[in-house]
């Protein structure tokens, strides 16, 4: 893997300053190869904002969340996530790259629910929603089966806590998944197109589940999505990406009503075109 | 009708059949530890555990079995390694079979696919709690098969033991042919137990990879395990 380089500590306090971002991208490279995807790309993120990012395919918008969740390495710039450098650690005062137990320490905030679900068709449905919570944040067998089952209830699916996740509908998995993300108690939560795979009529119980838990929890949330309506109930702020910047941003009100932006324009119309 | 003189020889027979049998599990047994840690090993991200494992992989399968059982038995008791017949066995065979097997286990944690890498990084899970509670159950049904394969290729290796003095079944059987002279008996005879030996092995291996299979999720009907399953199905992981 490569490792981002080590550059002076703090030179940049912003992240650190009254009013923390829960994430801040600063100047932020990366590069597949020769091809370079994002570059020089700030945003912020408040705590408990929910921010969906739209833009073509190819923009960059899945490198941004797996960045995040430490699925890339950052090729440059810096990711802050709730004041601590993500790809970095301090050391004396410098910031040199993170080794395995520090990033650790920072993805402990992080959540993420994939596309594909991702579920481990190794274990029951209640196991796959206990397993971290046991083995990483070291609860006891019972507390985790509690809370794993509370989730599940949550989700919909307390008849199903010992299926296997083969045995179980897309939009039930991706239930899974999503209480699965929960029980880790995640600061951010990553969604990346979490119902593109679903059947047409699975879509809309999935994104009800989102919406709910928008509502009573305050997890800072990206969301990546092609729901236009979804993104506009709940979320508080829209970026418009295109080639790894950010194109434009604002309240969901006036990115899908009244864009600034050309491209922003030719985008929803595609997007709106296509459904 | 030529006298057999069966009966005199059986209890020989069944103390060769016995040697088979243990040397064979035993190997067994070795060969699956070695092919884990070797296997594990060579897909680390550290240079120094991945070239010893691929350096001893490649020493074990490139060389001869007969010249490993060799070199085990005459050469290192010069350096003043010495060990029993019974234990260079297993070495060398859990070595040399150990060796090929590690490649059926790398291949096998190559084959889970990286979502579930990913799942497991997303969840915080320590790189050996990744392996050990996510990669490694979904693989181990893959390596079965090859498994089975090599464990069959490992019985019908064993009668090379024979070169350092462990009495198996395929010695007596000579020593019968030497002595009573009847080969259209022994051989015939040696033929179905190895048969029935590998079948046994081969059904074991099948309840095994069910078993591992259920445990995914996907029930495997009673039927199956009985099933004859051409090469190609056994070869279910490319190596
Ligand atoms: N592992 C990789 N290796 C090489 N190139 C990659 C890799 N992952 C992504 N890319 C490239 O990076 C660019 C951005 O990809 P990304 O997946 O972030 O886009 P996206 O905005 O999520 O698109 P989509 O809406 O299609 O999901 C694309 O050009 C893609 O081909
Ligand atoms: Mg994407």
């Amino acid at each position: 893997m490569a490792t981002p380089e080590t550059t002076t500590a703090y030179e940049t306090t912003g992240a650190r300053a009254s009013g923390e971002p829960m994430i801040r991208f600063e100047e932020v490279l990366k590069k597949f190869g020769d091809l370079t995807v994002l570059e020089n790309l700030d945003f912020d993120v408040a705590p408990g904002e929910r921010v969906t990012l739209i833009g073509p395919s190819g923009s960059g918008k899945t490198t941004i969340l797996r960045l995040l969740m430490t699925l890339e390495t950052l090729t440059g710039g810096h990711i802050w996530v709730d004041g601590e450098p993500l790809w970095h650690m301090p050391k004396g005062d410098k910031l040199v790259p993170a080794n395995e137990k520090y990033l650790r320490q920072v993805r402990k905030k992080i959540g993420m629910v994939f596309q594909q679900f991702n579920l481990f068709p190794n274990m029951t449905v209640l196991e796959n929603v206990t397993e971290a919570p046991i083995r990483v944040l070291g609860k006891s067998r019972d507390e985790a089966n509690e809370k794993g089952k509370e989730l599940l209830e949550r989700v919909g699916l307390e008849a199903k806590y010992e299926a296997h996740p083969s045995q179980l509908s897309g939009g039930q998995q991706q239930r899974v998944a999503i209480a699965r993300a929960l029980a880790m108690e995640p600061r951010v939560l990553l969604l990346d197109e979490v119902t593109a795979a679903l059947d047409p009529e699975l879509v809309a119980g999935v994104l009800n589940l989102l919406r709910e838990i928008a509502e009573t929890t305050d997890i800072t949330m990206l969301i990546v999505t092609h729901e236009m309506h979804f993104a506009r109930d709940v979320s508080h702020k829209v970026m418009m990406f295109d080639h790894g910047q950010v194109v434009e941003h604002g309240p969901p009100d006036k990115i899908f009503t009244d864009p600034d932006h050309d491209r922003t324009k030719a985008f929803l119309h595609a997007v709106i075109e296509e459904r | 009708m030529q006298d057999l003189q069966f009966g005199a020889w059986v209890d020989d027979f069944l103390a060769g059949l016995w040697v088979t049998v243990y040397v064979t599990v035993l190997a067994a047994v070795a060969a699956v530890v070695v092919a884990f840690v070797l296997g594990i090993a060579v897909r680390t991200r550290h240079i120094v555990p991945r070239t010893i494992a691929r350096i001893i992989i490649e020493l074990f399968r490139g060389t001869s079995l007969l010249v490993q059982l060799f070199w085990f038995f005459y050469v290192l008791p010069e350096f003043g390694f010495r060990f029993d017949p019974l234990a260079v066995a297993v070495f060398a065979f859990g070595l040399n079979f150990g060796a090929y097997g590690a490649e059926v286990v790398r291949g096998a944690i190559n084959a889970v696919p990286t979502a579930q890498w990913e799942g497991s990084i997303a969840l915080n899970l320590t790189p050996a709690q990744r392996m050990r509670r996510v990669i490694l159950p979904q693989s181990i049904p893959l390596m079965i098969p090859p498994f089975n394969n090599l464990l069959i290729q490992l019985l019908k290796s064993t009668p090379l033991i024979f070169l350092i003095f462990l009495n198996d079944l395929t010695f007596y059987s000579d020593q019968y042919r030497n002595s009573v002279g009847n080969e259209n008996f022994i051989f015939p005879l040696l033929l179905v137990i190895y048969f029935v030996l590998s079948y046994t092995f081969t059904l074991f291996m099948h309840v095994l990879e069910a078993r591992a299979n259920t445990r995914l999720g996907r029930p495997v009907e009673r039927r199956r395990i009985f099933k004859y399953r051409g090469p190609q199905e056994e070869e279910a992981v490319k190596v």
